[in-house]
């Protein structure tokens, strides 16, 4: 592995060893294109078969012809949703939620502008969802349901399955953005009323630029893409034989490797997040603690910015993310933070450590010594602290003037 | 992540006067919790003298945001109060080696706290006029408001329009769409629809009101108020003609063949446009060329 401790799993993973080596020869000399009938063409396209066998075989779907393969996570999301609309033009209502990943909420924002009606569900304090408000914009005028199946942010689960039985029931598309599930829990798509599905490659050990929309027979559906036949015509283009291939090999070992991310990775990120709580005063887990991911954690630490966490982090070779404005240049905090109602001065602050199965406990432990004086370092400066402890009221001894 | 200078960074890893000066008598709290930035700058003022003695900061916010503060303190200590009101927000940012445009506001920060703790230290109210929208331009850091702002009192009603006064737009176009969804949206103020096929310009006439010969003295006026600028680069401007709209100058000196060039003559033709009050476009001389060979 290189250098520092690399805790930003869910923003992209290191391509596994095997994975690289497995798509290697396709960059050389299998150039051949997977369409083409001689042989430079048909051992290409006996590679892509074979990957298409393992993604299905992680995400126990029952044909592999339900797997198509796409360029990433977000075109998939926006295959989905388009193509319930196109599919189905009298029904002009979408349900997601107020937390989904910017690849579907800046979509559904774009399509209110179109005329679409789109139902954003909210969320709890602890990033839950409710499940009657659910039930009750169900109807016939709904094209498609929307719903990640885990947070990127907070790792918190959503009840995709039992949402998507009472979508099925009522007769509406359901389709789930599981970029950050897949290869993290055990998934049997077969066994639930799930009609689509996106996938990325990146987040699990495969490279970026490759993903799949899942898509379950039966299911009516309208390409984004149009073109030649490639992915029997649900996406045309010609594959990106080397990232599918790449993509396969992942899947395999995901599945290989499914117990060690439920127990191993899942300690890992036990004993990090208690470590840190129990060394740093005033922070706090985000989202659903008990119902999340196993590699994510997300604390909020209290009355300290979060960019500024992170760049003391870098400079000790750490690497994670987080939900302030100022990391992603914006004005305000993650929309995920703000949903859950996590005041201003711990939403700034929050930082999200995701692991992957490449991690060792001996990083942990490194990770739990370098945060405390991180901490104490930027709540010196802090107009909200003092001494030991936030200044007495705090919101009201510093109140400046443009808040 | 963000491209800091070396400056910044440094700034951020070991700060210069962190914490509340003992003894102030100047207290200035600015900033806003929602964006995550908030700034209480404390200073220690000789009453006799007006010397800033002493300056201390404590920020809750990002690298630039502590990194500005730093900077800020270490630029005004020493000051008299009335010399240090003097200090800009780029002069923050230069003494930085620059901020990403994303970050500027960081600057702006800083000289906000500065104006407000020395309004503390004179029993004067300070009232800021800061308002801050969302990012649209980030190639040359234009937000929302100042787009808005610049629509309504211009009547502004393409991008390309919207570009010629505020540059937003010029860069790269990715915000197009966002300009174009700032202007369907003040033009609906007054009932009036986003035209995207209307030309730049040409829907208004100009209204300056004055003669021809007015109308060329002001613009010569206005060229010699950016002709310093333009010195201190080693280049100048020349005026060649002026024809109804468009008005062609010449570059002379560095300004020749500079890469920048474009952008310069972008900026002449927003001052001669705000000058004059009305819509103008500035051409390089060689069009009037290229135009008068076509016959037009």
């Amino acid at each position: 592995m290189t250098d520092g401790i690399y805790l930003d799993n869910n923003a992209t993973t290191m391509v596994a060893p095997e994975v690289v080596e497995e798509m290697l020869p396709f960059f050389s000399e299998q150039f051949g294109n997977p369409s083409s009938l001689h042989r430079f063409g048909d051992k290409v396209g006996r590679a892509v078969k074979k990957a298409r066998k393992q993604v299905q075989a992680l995400l126990g779907a029952e044909h592999d012809s339900e797997i198509i393969f796409t360029s990433c996570g977000t075109e998939s999301d926006s295959t989905a949703i388009l193509s319930a609309l196109k599919a189905q033009p009298d029904r002009k209502e979408i349900i997601t939620t107020v937390v989904e990943h910017p690849a579907v909420l800046t979509l559904c924002e774009q399509l209110e502008k179109e005329g679409y009606t789109v139902h954003y569900l909210e969320v709890d304090k602890k990033g839950r969802l409710d499940i009657r408000a659910y039930y009750k914009l169900l109807s016939d005028n709904v094209a498609i349901v929307s719903v990640m199946w885990a947070n990127n942010e907070s790792g918190t689960l959503f009840p995709v399955k039992e949402m998507a039985e009472m979508a099925r029931s009522a007769g509406v598309m359901f389709h789930t953005d599981a970029v950050q599930a897949v290869g993290k829990l055990p998934i049997d798509l077969k066994s639930t009323a799930i009609d689509m599905l996106s996938l990325s490659g990146h987040k699990l050990h495969a490279p970026k630029g490759i993903g799949v929309l899942y898509l379950r027979r039966g299911v009516r559906f309208r390409p984004l893409l149009r073109g030649g036949h490639q992915e029997r015509g649900r996406r045309a283009g010609t594959e990106n034989a080397a990232s599918i291939v790449a993509l396969g090999k992942a899947c395999e070992m995901a599945r290989e490797a499914m117990d060690y991310e439920k127990t191993f990775v899942k300690a890992m990120r036990d004993r990090l997040e208690q470590g840190m709580l129990e060394r740093i005063s005033h922070c706090f887990v985000t989202g659903d603690a008990n119902n999340r991911l196993p590699n994510t954690c997300n604390i909020a630490f209290e009355y300290i910015e979060g960019e500024a966490i992170l760049l003391l982090l870098n400079k000790m070779g750490i690497a994670a993310s987080s939900g302030s404005a100022c990391t992603s240049g914006s004005l305000e905090p993650s929309h995920v933070m703000r949903a859950m109602d996590i005041p201003f001065t711990a939403a700034h602050g929050s930082v999200r450590f995701s692991l992957s199965r490449y991690n060792t406990m001996e990083e942990v432990e490194r990770v739990i010594e370098a945060m405390p004086p991180i901490v104490e370092q930027l709540r010196k400066l802090s107009p909200y602290w003092s001494g030991d402890g936030p200044v007495e009221e705090p919101e009201k001894a510093f109140a400046p003037s443009y808040a | 992540m963000w491209d800091y200078s070396e400056k910044v960074q440094e700034h951020f890893f070991n700060p210069r006067n962190a914490g509340a000066v003992d003894e102030a008598n100047a207290v200035g709290d600015v900033g806003s919790l929602s964006c995550g930035d908030a700034l209480r700058l404390t200073l220690k003022v000789d009453p006799q003298s007006e010397v800033i003695l002493d300056a201390g900061f404590q920020t809750f916010g990002c690298g630039s945001a502590i990194a500005s503060s730093s900077a800020l303190t270490e630029i005004i200590k020493g000051m008299k109060i009335d010399d240090a009101l003097g200090v800009s927000n780029q002069d923050i940012a230069d003494f930085l080696d620059g901020l990403p445009p994303e970050k500027m506001h960081c600057s702006v920060m800083g000289r906000e706290a500065l104006q407000a703790a020395v309004a503390n230290y004179r029993g004067e109210e300070w009232k800021d006029d800061h308002e801050e929208g969302a990012l649209v331009c980030k190639c040359f850091a234009i937000d929302e408001v100042m787009i808005e702002d610049t629509v309504r009192a211009n009547g502004l009603r393409t991008v390309e329009e919207v570009t010629n006064y505020t540059k937003a737009g010029g860069g790269c176009s990715a915000c197009h769409e966002g300009i174009e969804e700032i202007l369907t949206r003040v033009l609906a103020e007054s009932g009036e629809r986003f035209d995207p096929n209307a030309v730049a310009g040409e829907i208004r006439k100009p209204k300056s009101g004055l003669t021809n010969l007015q109308r060329m003295k002001r613009i010569e006026e206005l060229l010699a108020e950016i002709r310093p600028n333009l010195q201190r680069d080693h280049g100048d401007v020349e005026l060649v003609e002026v024809d109804g709209k468009y008005i062609y100058v010449k570059m002379i000196g560095a300004c020749a063949g500079c890469q920048m060039a474009a952008t310069t003559l972008g900026g002449i033709q927003q001052h001669l446009a705000e000058g004059l009050g009305e819509f103008i476009q500035v051409l390089p001389a060689e069009e009037l060329a290229r135009r008068a060979a076509m016959g037009g």
